[in-house]
């Protein structure tokens, strides 16, 4: 029998426009928000949400109620929780989805964890290319203000919590969540050294919980239906649902969503996404975003959730698989990953900066034929200084095309035998720069 | 040209007092100035150091680190295709070359008429649309050659 999804998120939701207030509230909306509010104390909300084994669904798969208990009751500056909207991890984009159509879901989300860490402002910081997107949750803000559903007696209660659609301008780093914090403040987004966590010193140097959005849209059915129902869903350690888009060589890409554990990657890609095209064979098939180490097409008989994912030595990460077929080069296909970590770069941190444009610049030279029989020891030296950086960006291009690497030796190998070594262009001035500039 | 505080005082205003600090606001004034004088001038952008209390050279500094922000006039169809790992195995680098061949400039350049200026970006966030592009913000996606034939014979 053909594996299926499982809908939450996505449940009765009509992909040709977004859902307004009214819909919204017939189908239970605002239920949870009103739960918390009138029944609840923050302390008890955020015990709920502990319950409810809810993890983070960005990428770190963090606990998210243990995340809200890092933030210090006692502390005398105003709180602040931020929905990272910022949704740019290539392949990743199922963010999008819940924004576009079901933005209430997210709006109500923020409320609930607004409330619970004693916030009040909540602020969706959301990626500047998505303007067609934020147009779309600003109105649903403006419906929410309008029923009372945010700003000053939020449902008649003595709750007040103020919402702010913020724009990025276009950085990936600014889905790193300090960065985002440093992007929020009118900076630019270099993310800072932690600790002090975000929890403890975030924005403006007050406490600041910064989740997902899609981790906070899990929040108002978890709290209408209880924790003990999420966690009903999915395995031991990985609870409830989660949204996997799926793009590359598919024959249905889509946002698809299942229970964790319940199913696996090989059953994601061919009973959900519909298989590679006709006259093709799976290659390999990045599990969790651009970031995450490639899996070769014989380890996708793996459940899809946290533990069993990094077990096969890769990671959950967003959920977002790329699926690659036999015609892809790995070579070309590494190349264009450290391109794009090159270019995203902030360049705070001399490894982060000068490393992911040497990788380039060897990656390039494979590629072109002019590759040294020494380029991988090279590369793995380079890779050494891995985790001396601020932030996670340049282990986030050294873990896939590591993996690149050690899942396809002989490509690598091939591509620097076929050529003719260059010796002179190690250490040329300027030259990954005009690689980057193709 | 209009200053912002000629052109959209209200909207700065509204701005200054909805964000809690005034630093913040840069980046929403930055947008307010990119839409009342259609790229960042550098007078647009001393002005928004005076509206923030931040130092010009701050200023040009965030400017220029988001990619979306113009420091220069841009043609009338801003064309930024994407070529990241999703669109990149599906077809994205002919794409760049058809849309090269087809305005006769390379990436980063403006056609001489004015209307079209063509850019690739990183992840658009698109990607079960792969190959997918932005026009003036406009998105659209499963890109063809002929598909973007049609798109750039639709404008006006």
């Amino acid at each position: 029998m053909a594996a299926s999804e499982t809908r939450v998120l996505l449940k009765d939701l009509d992909l040709t426009g977004p859902r307004d207030l009214d819909s919204y509230r017939r189908m239970g909306g605002y239920q949870g928000l009103a739960k918390c509010l009138r029944q609840f104390t923050p302390d008890r909300v955020i015990d709920e949400v502990k319950q409810s084994g809810l993890r983070g669904r960005g990428g770190a798969g963090f606990p998210t109620g243990v995340k809200w208990g890092f933030v210090p009751k006692t502390s005398p500056k105003p709180k602040y929780l931020v929905c990272n909207a910022d949704e740019g991890e290539p392949g990743t984009c199922k963010d999008r989805v819940l924004m576009q159509y079901n933005p209430h879901s997210v709006i109500e989300g923020c409320l609930i964890a607004a409330y619970a860490i004693a916030a009040h402002h909540a602020f969706i910081y959301i990626r500047g290319e998505f303007s067609e997107i934020a147009e779309i949750l600003e109105r649903a803000v403006q419906e929410a203000y309008r029923a009372h559903l945010a700003g000053t007696n939020i449902l008649g209660t003595q709750y007040s919590c103020e919402i702010i659609v913020y724009r990025g301008a276009g950085a990936y780093i600014c889905g790193e969540e300090s960065g985002l914090l440093t992007s929020l403040e009118g900076k630019r987004g270099n993310p800072r050294n932690k600790p002090p966590f975000p929890a403890v010193e975030g924005l403006y140097r007050a406490p600041t919980v910064v989740n997902n959005v899609e981790t906070l849209a899990c929040l108002p059915s978890i709290m209408r239906n209880g924790a003990a129902w999420y966690a009903s869903l999915g395995t031991e350690k990985s609870k409830g649902t989660k949204l996997v888009p799926v793009s590359g060589h598919v024959r249905k890409p889509g946002v698809y969503e299942i229970e964790l554990g319940k199913i696996t990657l090989r059953e994601i890609i061919a009973d959900l996404a519909r298989g590679v095209r006709e006259g093709h064979t799976i290659k390999a098939v990045i599990p969790g975003g651009s970031s995450s180490p490639i899996l070769s097409a014989d380890q996708l008989d793996v459940p899809f959730d946290y533990e069993s994912v990094a077990a096969a030595g890769s990671m959950l990460g967003s959920g977002a698989i790329v699926v690659l077929d036999n015609t892809v080069d790995m070579v070309e296909f590494a190349l264009r990953l450290a391109k794009f970590y090159a270019h995203e770069s902030c360049g705070q941190c001399t490894p982060c900066r000068e490393g992911t444009r040497w990788l380039v610049e060897i990656l390039n030279a494979i590629h072109e034929g002019r590759g040294h029989p020494d380029d991988l020891e090279t590369i793995q030296k380079l890779f050494e200084t891995e985790l001396t950086s601020i932030c996670l960006l340049w282990s986030a291009v050294v873990m896939p095309v590591r993996a690149l690497i050690e899942k396809f030796p002989e490509e690598f190998r091939t591509a620097i035998a076929r050529g003719t070594p260059d010796f002179s262009r190690m250490g040329q001035p300027g030259s990954p720069v005009s690689v980057l500039a193709e | 040209m209009p200053t912002i505080a000629e052109a959209a005082a209200e909207e700065a205003r509204a701005i200054l007092h909805r964000l809690p600090n005034r630093h913040s606001s840069s980046i929403p004034l930055l947008y307010l100035a990119w839409k009342t004088c259609a790229w960042l001038t550098p007078a647009a952008l001393e002005e928004i150091a005076a509206l923030t209390g931040l130092s010009p050279a701050t200023v040009e500094g965030i400017a220029g680190f988001y990619t979306m922000f113009p420091l220069h006039p841009r043609g009338k169809y801003h064309i930024e295709i994407c070529d990241n790992i999703s669109c990149y195995i599906n077809g994205a680098p002919d794409l760049k070359n058809h849309l090269r061949n087809k305005l006769g400039i390379e990436f980063g350049q403006t056609t001489s008429d004015g209307r079209f200026t063509l850019d690739h970006v990183e992840c658009l966030g698109n990607c079960c649309e792969a190959p997918c592009m932005q026009i003036n913000g406009k998105e659209y996606g499963r890109l063809t050659v002929q598909k973007i034939n049609e798109i750039l014979d639709s404008l006006d």
